[in-house]
């Protein structure tokens, strides 16, 4: 089946989204160097997880007092999580299936399994939770957030990462 | 969230972004885009579903695994169980976000003022 982009996006927004050009950018291209069943894979999504204890939530006050801004900073969430631990800040989705099952957006029990039947060579000890409503230009994801993000997936030896927009 | 697979891909990381709007991420032209038909906040499927979300993670990891070159991309064959319209009304906040708010006010204000010079 071919997916409907637009499905589930509010009337109003549609047209915006229609009619928006492709980037002017060229393609990214880096190759699997290993067989995926020999990586070490990292998972990211924007659905604005953080952990209740030890991690503040994403910024939601400045965010109301200027809309046209959102919250750049991520949060480390650490394969061993358990549901009980996890908490959403986004202004934007209703949160509520977050909090039953953190893996509708983070599949972090799924990819676990798929370590342990070794379809993947290994699932990294830390994943990493955005919140997706940005400024325009998401200036601080690409100067700052991204690259150090990108940063830490090398030094925690990742060679794929799966991210997955909220 | 483009932008982060963007930066992420250029490290020399491979990526694979999985996305309610295939064709959004198409524009920005990134290397591999799985399409799934959900609502917005359920990338990888229902709460305790475990078999809509591991055939989500299965096709990520098997565009990984085979993509040839940029721009590929995968649509997952699940239609979402709940009824539309239901959908549609239950990802979205209890309150207009800030920026939805925003518009409404604006768009007010300048109906507002267009009436008051008729």
């Amino acid at each position: 089946m071919a997916v409907d982009s637009y499905k589930y996006l509010p009337r109003s927004f549609r047209q915006g989204y229609e009619s928006a050009g492709a980037s002017v950018e060229g393609p990214v291209w880096a190759p699997m160097t290993t067989p995926v069943n020999e990586a070490t894979v990292a998972l990211l999504t924007s659905a604005g997880l953080y952990l209740k204890d030890g991690q503040a939530p994403f910024d939601a006050e400045r965010e109301r007092n200027n809309p046209l801004w959102g919250d750049p900073t991520y949060r480390v969430i650490p394969r061993t999580v358990s549901q009980d631990q996890i908490a959403a800040s986004h202004l934007h989705l209703n949160t509520r299936d977050f909090c039953i099952d953190f893996n509708v957006a983070l599949p972090i029990r799924r990819f676990e399994e798929l370590e342990a039947e070794g379809r993947i060579g290994r699932l990294a000890e830390e994943h990493y939770s955005f919140m997706g409503y940005q400024e325009r230009t998401c200036a601080e994801w690409r100067s700052r957030y991204g690259p150090e993000v990108a940063q830490r997936l090398k030094d925690a030896g990742v060679s794929a990462l799966v991210l997955a927009p909220a | 969230m483009p932008v982060l697979a963007r930066v992420i891909e250029e490290s020399g990381i491979s990526t694979v972004t999985v996305t309610m709007m295939p064709d959004l991420a198409a524009k920005f032209r990134l290397s591999r885009i799985v399409g799934v038909e959900f609502p917005f906040g359920h990338a990888f499927g229902l709460p305790n579903d475990l078999r809509m979300q591991r055939a989500v993670c299965e096709a990520a990891i098997k565009l990984l695994d085979e993509a040839a070159g940029p721009e590929s991309r995968l649509d997952v064959d699940i239609e979402w169980p709940i009824e539309s319209a239901v959908a549609y009304r239950d990802w979205q906040p209890a309150e207009p976000s800030p920026i939805v708010a925003y518009n409404i006010q604006r768009r007010q204000a300048l109906e507002g003022e267009r009436q008051s010079r008729t």
